[in-house]
């Protein structure tokens, strides 16, 4: 029996706008189980966006409870929300978010320099390990601006991984990458959670990225429109050694 | 997160953007070295002024005869003769805070050598009288204790009566000259110290044994002054009180009498140039801390637009895991580093420009010890005090919206 990662049940959350409120969402449940790899899909306005929040321990939600790997995030304090992501969550965003002018090295350090109980070797060590385990071993001392879009992403899934978190969260990874790259970023994911056991949250809009994934869940309206299994998901692998080889230029 | 690995983080951050860093420096090194280096010049220019007057004898005591009551009428005190040997003795026996006394009277009179006749005076003093004043001999040696208990016929001369009585360059020390019809023999020569405040030729003198001027010229038991020096210049006024009383009982007054002596010393002198060039020193020091605060504003001009660039930085730092406090305390030490670089590069050319100032102006300089731990911690205390609100605007930054901002 696998281990329960997140539990959401009867999420709400609500934004007041002036003298309106916002809906964001209506009460959702669900559970993810270690080693899957979820991806939430919705449009624009369907609350994607909160969800991933709060899911990332950014936010709080208004009603409902949300427990991750066990712990409820409702009764913690700011500092507390803090500590949580720093230690069980790796976060991987659109634009990348590395620091300019800072070697891929540390900036995989990054997470670890705010955990007080790891040592400076230990952390180089860690920051090595998982920039070999996205195949960036030869790009350490390589600063954001001489690295590509998709070596640049690669070296923010390494930050993600550096701090053994129970959850990758991603919010729209792919977004920035052309498709080539796009299935290398997915078909790492694939890696990640097919080889290592890595549970990945992977919110997307677009239902290629979402065929990769082991299961799907489409958010409509601030309500789960459906949740469903994929029974064979897509490999990236294979889709990136059947692209056409590309030499137009 | 461990002071380690803050100070790391602050130092990346700013390595980042060196330049900005360095600008932002410069403020505070230019305010940290203008506080020194203006400290410096004032605190020079004060010493020098001191000097100056400490070789005048800036611890030296007078006591002159003062005026009294005689039958209701006030005489002036110079026509009186209070001051004794047995006022010397006194002194000399109980006083504390005096290292040197003499005591001292002065004759006009004709100095003649050969066909050379010089209109000068001639003044009785013990061998301490050169202490006190700081008076040096340029040739020759100085009378001593034993040519006063001889009353002996020998004196010192000053450059004036020198090139009067020998204008062709012989030496004059072994020569017999004549004063008041007395034959002295020369025995040095004094350095010249040119004109004192009022004008008058400080070489135009004949220095001998007092008992020589007592018993020989002036045929008086009384003296005219009594010079003293203490022991050093910050007890000069304990010195005075002391000696007052010390000459009260000498002079057998009583409570309800007056004081028929005053003791005068050079203190008052000396305050009133140092307080200025103490202003001197203040408003230096007024200005040059004026641009520190500028440089500090500068630190927060800075590190606000930091913290408004580094908005997305924040957020990512803040979603991995930095609580408000590890953002606000990187900010805070970033200032804090800016500032005490700044601070000790400004230490560093504040010496350097006081010495240059030195060197090429030759205006005395002093870099005090306090005003470069002052400034130093000025330094670091505007580093925290303008960092602190960026540092605290940085940290209370909603992750959330910090992520999204463009």
């Amino acid at each position: 029996m696998s281990k329960t990662i997140l539990e959401i049940r009867e999420l709400k959350r609500e934004f007041q706008m002036g003298s309106e409120t916002v809906r964001a969402l209506k009460g959702i449940s669900f559970t993810v189980q270690a080693g899957e790899f979820v991806t939430i899909m919705g449009s624009s306005g369907s609350g994607k966006t909160t969800l991933l929040n709060i899911l990332g321990c950014l936010d709080k939600p208004s009603i409902g409870d949300y427990l991750l790997d066990g712990v409820d995030i409702k009764k913690l304090s700011r500092d507390e929300l803090a500590q949580l992501r720093n230690h069980k969550i790796g976060f991987v965003f659109q634009a990348y978010n590395l620091l300019p002018r800072t070697s891929a090295l540390e900036n995989v350090e990054l997470p670890l320099l705010y955990n007080k109980d790891i040592s400076v070797s230990e952390r180089r060590e860690r920051a090595i390990h998982a920039l070999e385990a996205v195949k960036l071993a030869d790009r350490f001392d390589h600063t954001p601006s001489q690295l590509s879009g998709g070596q640049q992403q690669r070296v923010a899934i390494a930050r993600a991984l550096v701090n053994e978190p129970v959850m990758i969260l991603a919010d729209e990874a792919t977004g920035n990458l052309d498709s080539r790259t796009s299935y290398e970023i997915m078909s790492l994911m694939q890696d990640l959670n097919g080889q290592q056991g890595k549970t990945i949250v992977f919110v997307t809009h677009e239902p290629d990225i979402a065929s990769f994934s082991s299961r799907t869940i489409q958010l409509r309206d601030g309500k789960i429109q459906k949740d469903t299994e994929n029974k064979e998901p897509r490999s990236a692998k294979e889709v990136l050694a059947n692209l056409p080889v590309t030499d137009d230029y | 997160m461990n002071i380690s690995n803050l100070i790391r983080i602050a130092f990346k951050a700013l390595q980042r953007n060196k330049l900005r860093a360095f600008l932002t420096m410069l403020g505070i090194i230019i305010g940290v070295a203008a506080v020194i280096a203006m400290v410096a010049i004032g605190q020079g220019s004060k010493q020098s002024i001191h000097d100056q007057l400490s070789s005048m004898g800036s611890n030296m005591i007078t006591v002159l005869p003062s005026s009294n009551l005689n039958g209701g009428v006030r005489i002036a005190g110079s026509s009186f003769q209070t001051l004794t040997d047995k006022d010397i003795v006194a002194l000399k026996r109980e006083a504390q805070y005096i290292t040197e006394i003499s005591p001292s009277l002065t004759a006009k009179g004709q100095a003649i050598n050969g066909a050379l006749n010089w209109p000068t005076s001639m003044q009785g003093v013990s061998p301490d009288y050169l202490d006190i004043r700081m008076l040096t001999l340029k040739d020759g040696i100085a009378f001593t204790q034993q040519d006063v208990l001889t009353s002996a016929k020998v004196c010192l001369i000053g450059q004036t009566v020198i090139d009067n009585l020998f204008p062709n360059g012989e030496n004059p020390i072994g020569k017999v000259i004549r004063f008041n019809k007395i034959p002295f023999q020369v025995i040095g020569i004094l350095n010249p110290k040119g004109q004192n405040a009022f004008g008058q030729d400080q070489d135009d003198i004949l220095i001998a044994p007092y008992t020589t001027v007592q018993k020989r010229i002036l045929a008086t038991i009384y003296y005219q002054n009594i010079y003293a020096s203490a022991t050093n210049e910050a007890v000069t006024d304990a010195a005075t009180t002391e000696m007052t009383s010390i000459l009260r009982a000498s002079h057998r007054l009583r409570d309800n009498e007056d004081n028929d002596f005053t003791v005068r010393t050079q203190a008052e002198l000396i305050n009133t140039l140092s307080s200025t060039s103490g202003l001197l020193t203040v408003l230096l020091t007024v200005i040059a801390g004026i641009s520190l605060v500028i440089g500090g504003i500068g630190i927060m001009n800075i590190m606000y637009v930091s913290v408004t660039e580094r908005t997305r930085e924040i957020g990512l730092r803040m979603a991995i895991g930095a609580r408000g406090k590890d953002i606000m305390l990187q900010f805070l030490m970033e200032a804090i580093l800016i500032s005490i670089t700044g601070g000790i590069i400004g230490v560093i050319l504040g010496i350097v420009s006081s010495n240059v100032v030195t060197l090429t102006l030759s205006w005395p300089t002093i870099v005090s010890e306090s005003s470069v731990v002052l400034s130093f911690i000025v330094c670091a205390v505007t580093g925290i005090f303008f960092g602190y609100y960026p540092a605290q605007k940085a940290s209370r930054l909603d992750p959330i919206e910090a992520l999204r901002y463009e």
